[in-house]
């Protein structure tokens, strides 16, 4: 060995020790392992989305674990079950963050559960991911919000609709379930499509509650509504259980996807597997991701996921891809800050790159939404959606809307020295929105 | 002229004659049908057009498959192949091609229209009544004039009075897209105002945007006279929407009506027993898909018994393991029945996974029929049905059966009942499963429009208690017309105020009527009551 060799030898040895010490000075000296929060419902209404998403983290956990773990200890999943009961999504988490010290959570499905656990996470510093498209609005520092913003599904699904290939709509029902998401997403929509010279009598917006069944009126005045000889389209923001008697009502009373399509922003692989898609085939679904879709990355993460879940049948779908980004993102902060700390993680997880499953990138933005593709995908008879349209760069996802009036101005950053979830750029304030604070 | 060379022409006269058809078709067909497989989808609506145009015999078939998804291509080269069961077939020859490496030739709804508009102009003379049907009926939705002269043929041969009409109704919308006559025009108008249906009314209201002044008047008439037509007939189908409804009601609270109305358990498990019954659907239809895929039609005929026997023994398990401890204390009743309820739920979850099971519409359950200017869905229509027969047969079975005498006894008096040798924790047991047994049954029905989940039930257990309490506790009659009540004017006030306003406008009505007549519609009288 020469002497070059054995210095070099000597550094790196040196650095190693260096580097040990750096990792295991943090609060988990006693400990080898870093827990993660699962703040997924298990039981009641919401099991039915939900679950999926708890076994995708240990799904995820399990790779990471197999590749060595995090910044070379074991990763370990905490698993709670909040029970689709709102008040109980905050208990469970403070207990996940002030019992359990998950380093992050990775949670919630519904947008009132998310505001629920909100001050929880603002007072204990925590992370929270949030999988699931949402109506936006919110900006908040303890947030990453992996799903899609309303300008990453609702506003280019219409905008397909309204092309020549989607089929130069020019009347448009807008459908929804009579709670937040819905009703924000229509507000948009609806001044959207005012903008965009569409009169206020070719709009109408209907809401229906949760878990609704009985369908023959609606349907009959969307069929009405769609006989004034223009074309036609349903944008429906309805959630949940309600779907299925929803589409079952519309290929009974014989509306095809040709003469009125339904395009549906809650719908995906996993509701349709309760349904006979034969008569729904050619209405559409908007996501940021599909089953169907055809990269070397997807191809591998669906026959891990079918491997790990050993059911050949299982589906992949949107917010999977939202937790896998997600965690993915917060893998390499903690990579990047060294620790798993709150404020170094937040601080290193702006600006970081991770690969999607769809063949791009999906890149954490100041404003902690994420830049996504999107797709307009038909409906299949076997259940699957192909994909029809999608954009052709990335979508960076937008906290406050550009079309609403109230948000003219109003950006979210959390890099210094904006370091606000409100910023509004005329005045050069912070604040405003009563759920934010910097 | 010599005979060899005589031979010579008759070659040449032959080869000609074999080459001309060949000609028209083998030099550009395979290339056509292989470029529906390629560019995009304007490119392949392009490639369809033209398919069309060549009129040969494969063309209907081949279109068709890729309307309905059969058509595959060779990734390696692009060549469309026809996918019939497992194998794949060659579009033209219907010769089987070895292929491993394949993928569907994707369309989208207005290609799918595009298709649709081609093989109803090619298939408008079938000799197939169904296909000339619907083929006429393609070319009146899409109305488009480069096919007059064919209707115009077709229409000559035409003998089918249903067909004729249609044909009709599409030569005129084309002709008001002409530049025809005034008076042709005029005539076109009210060939199709005489149709007065929504999709007349939405023809000739995309005739007025483009209509010349002097038309103008008359299709406004023609839109009039559909218009308050269709009015009457809203107001019929708001009535049948109503019945619809009221048999879902009925069907739901009409085990309750037993449990609730006639031993007064206050049940909040009667929903689960519901979603039980959904369930047993979906185990028969499983083992009907996978054993005899024949029955499947009969499968909800096989279900009935079944529901009604796992949800009885189900219901009979928890009166005597529970309830019974539980009689004249209604408070411990409702938390101990919610219990079950989640246990019920809990237990499906674990067994079934939290997902929707899918159960499929039989046959005769799927689309509609018209009535009138009613439309009617099949489903709906039978689960009417389906609610009168259960509800005359419960009634036959309190009035006209030994267990239904011994259950108003124990109603009306437990002790003296009794006393008379009446065996009462047996007849409560026997009412108890009978209640479960009929909500299973109902949750048969129910699977065939709603979600089967394990919030199935939930979703039904406040209306049930709403039709109950409305229609009278301990009344059959008063459920019937509780339910038949409550449907209707929910449907009645739902186009108006929505659906969520008309909801809760019917839950004020309730209360303030709950306030006039505490015992709701039907009260029972008589000494008992007031004990």
């Amino acid at each position: 060995m020469t002497e070059v060799n054995r210095v070099l030898a000597a550094l790196g040895v040196g650095a190693a020790i260096t580097v040990g010490s750096l990792a295991a000075t943090p609060a988990w000296a006693a400990d080898d392992t870093i827990k993660i929060g699962v703040l997924h419902s298990l039981s009641g209404t919401m099991a039915i989305s939900e679950t999926t998403l708890k076994d995708t983290v240990l799904f995820l956990v399990d790779e990471q674990n197999k590749k060595g773990g995090l910044l070379g200890k074991k990763l370990e999943a905490v698993v709670v079950d909040p029970a689709s009961d709102w008040p109980l999504f905050a208990e469970k988490a403070r207990e996940l963050i002030s019992v359990d010290k998950v380093a992050a959570v990775f949670g919630c499905w519904t947008s009132v559960s998310r505001k629920s656990v909100l001050p929880v996470f603002k007072e204990l510093n925590s992370i929270l991911f949030y999988p699931v498209q949402y109506e936006g609005e919110e900006s908040e520092r303890n947030v990453f919000y992996t799903g899609a913003a309303p300008n990453q599904q609702a506003i280019p699904a219409v905008d397909y609709l309204m092309s020549e290939e989607g089929g130069s709509v020019k009347r448009w029902v807008l459908e929804g379930t009579d709670y937040v998401y819905p009703r924000t997403t229509n507000k948009i929509l609806e001044q959207y499509l005012l903008d965009k010279g569409v009169a206020k009598e070719d709009i109408m917006i209907n809401y229906t509650p949760f878990g609704f069944s009985d369908w023959q009126t609606e349907v009959a005045a969307i069929k009405a509504f769609g006989s004034a000889g223009k074309k036609t389209a349903v944008v429906s923001t309805v959630n949940g259980d309600a779907n299925v008697p929803f589409y079952k009502e519309l290929a009974n009373q014989g509306i095809s996807a040709e003469d009125i399509p339904v395009v549906a922003f809650s719908v995906g692989e996993e509701e349709l597997a309760g349904l006979d898609t034969k008569p729904l085939v050619g209405h559409l679904a908007a996501w940021n991701y599909f089953q169907s879709i055809d990269t070397p990355e997807n191809e591998e993460f669906v026959k891990a996921w079918k491997a790990y879940t050993g059911n050949e049948k299982r589906t992949t779908n949107d917010p999977m891809e939202a937790t896998v980004i997600g965690f993915n993102l917060w893998v390499k902060a903690v990579e990047a800050a060294g620790t798993t700390d709150t404020d170094a993680v937040l601080k290193a997880i702006i600006g970081l790159e991770t690969p999607n499953l769809t063949g791009g990138t999906a890149k954490m933005l100041p404003n902690h939404h994420i830049t996504k593709p999107v797709f307009v995908g038909e409906i299949q008879d076997d259940g699957q959606l192909d994909v029809v349209w999608q954009s052709d760069a990335e979508v960076p996802g937008d906290a406050w809307s550009d079309y609403l009036p109230e948000d003219k101005g109003i950006e979210a950053d959390w890099t210094d020295p904006i370091n606000c979830g409100h910023y509004d750029t005329a005045t050069k304030t912070c604040g405003g929105a009563p759920a934010t604070s910097g | 002229m010599t005979a060899p060379r005589l031979l010579q022409l008759l070659a040449l006269l032959l080869g000609l004659l074999l080459a001309a058809p060949a000609q028209a078709q083998t030099p550009d067909l395979p290339t056509l049908v292989n470029a529906l497989s390629q560019g995009s989808f304007a490119d392949k609506g392009d490639a369809v057009a033209a398919l069309a145009a060549t009129g040969d015999e494969h063309v209907a078939t081949i279109l068709g498959a890729l309307g309905e998804g059969n058509l595959y291509a060779r990734k390696s080269d692009g060549r469309v192949l026809l996918k019939s069961g497992d194998t794949y077939l060659d579009p033209l020859t219907n010769e089987p091609v070895e292929v491993t490496d394949t993928e569907k030739v994707r369309v989208n709804n207005s290609l799918r229209g595009k298709i649709r508009t081609a093989i109803g102009q090619l298939t408008l003379l079938s000799a197939d009544r169904a296909t000339r049907l619907s083929a006429a009926q393609s070319v009146l939705k899409n109305g488009d004039p480069e096919t007059l002269e064919l209707l115009t043929a077709a229409l000559e041969k035409e003998n089918d009075p249903q067909i004729k009409a249609t044909m009709e109704a599409a030569r005129a919308v084309i002709t008001l897209k002409s530049d025809a006559s005034l008076e042709d025009k005029q005539a076109a108008v009210a060939t199709i105002a005489a149709r007065n249906d929504r999709d007349a009314q939405a023809m000739l209201q995309a005739a007025l945007g483009s209509a010349p002044d002097e038309l103008k008047p008359v299709i406004e008439s023609g839109i009039d006279t559909i218009s308050r037509n269709l009015a009457v007939w809203d107001v019929a189908q708001n009535v049948w929407y109503g019945v619809s409804l009221s048999s879902v009601l009925l069907l739901a609270a009409i085990g309750l009506a037993i449990t609730f109305g006639v031993m007064g358990v206050i049940n909040m498990a009667h929903g689960e027993m519901v979603m039980l019954g959904a369930y047993t659907t979906f185990v028969v239809q499983e083992v009907i898909r996978q054993n005899f895929p024949g029955l499947f039609d009969y499968s909800l005929g096989i279900a009935l018994p079944l529901a009604f026997l796992v949800t009885a023994l189900v219901g009979i398990a928890i009166e005597r393991g529970i309830i019974r401890w539980l009689y004249g204390r209604p408070l411990e009743t409702l938390l101990a029945t919610w219990g079950v309820s989640l246990i019920l739920q809990q237990a499906v979850r674990t067994i079934f996974g939290p997902t929707n099971r899918q159960v499929g519409n039989p046959s005769w359950m799927q689309g509609a029929f018209d009535l009138g200017g009613l439309s009617i869905t099949w489903n709906r229509f039978w689960i009417v049905i389906f609610a009168i027969a259960v509800f005359f047969a419960l009634l036959a079975i309190l009035n006209h059966t030994a267990l239904g005498l011994q259950m108003r006894a124990v109603t009306q008096n437990r002790r003296m009942a009794s006393a008379m040798g009446i065996r009462t924790p047996f007849v409560d047991a026997m009412t108890f499963g009978l209640g479960s047994g009929i909500a299973g049954m109902a949750g048969v029905a129910l699977s065939q429009i709603d979600n089967v989940s394990p919030n199935l039930g939930q979703g039904y257990i406040i209306d049930s208690f709403m039709v109950v309490v409305f229609g009278g506790v301990g009344n059959l009659w008063g459920t019937l017309v509780g339910a038949l009540t409550l449907g209707i004017a929910n449907k009645f006030l739902e186009p108006y105020a929505g659906a969520v306003l008309a909801k809760i406008l019917i839950l004020v009505f309730i209360i303030l009527f709950i306030q006039r007549r505490p015992r709701g519609l039907f009260a029972l009288k008589g000494r008992a009551v007031e004990a």
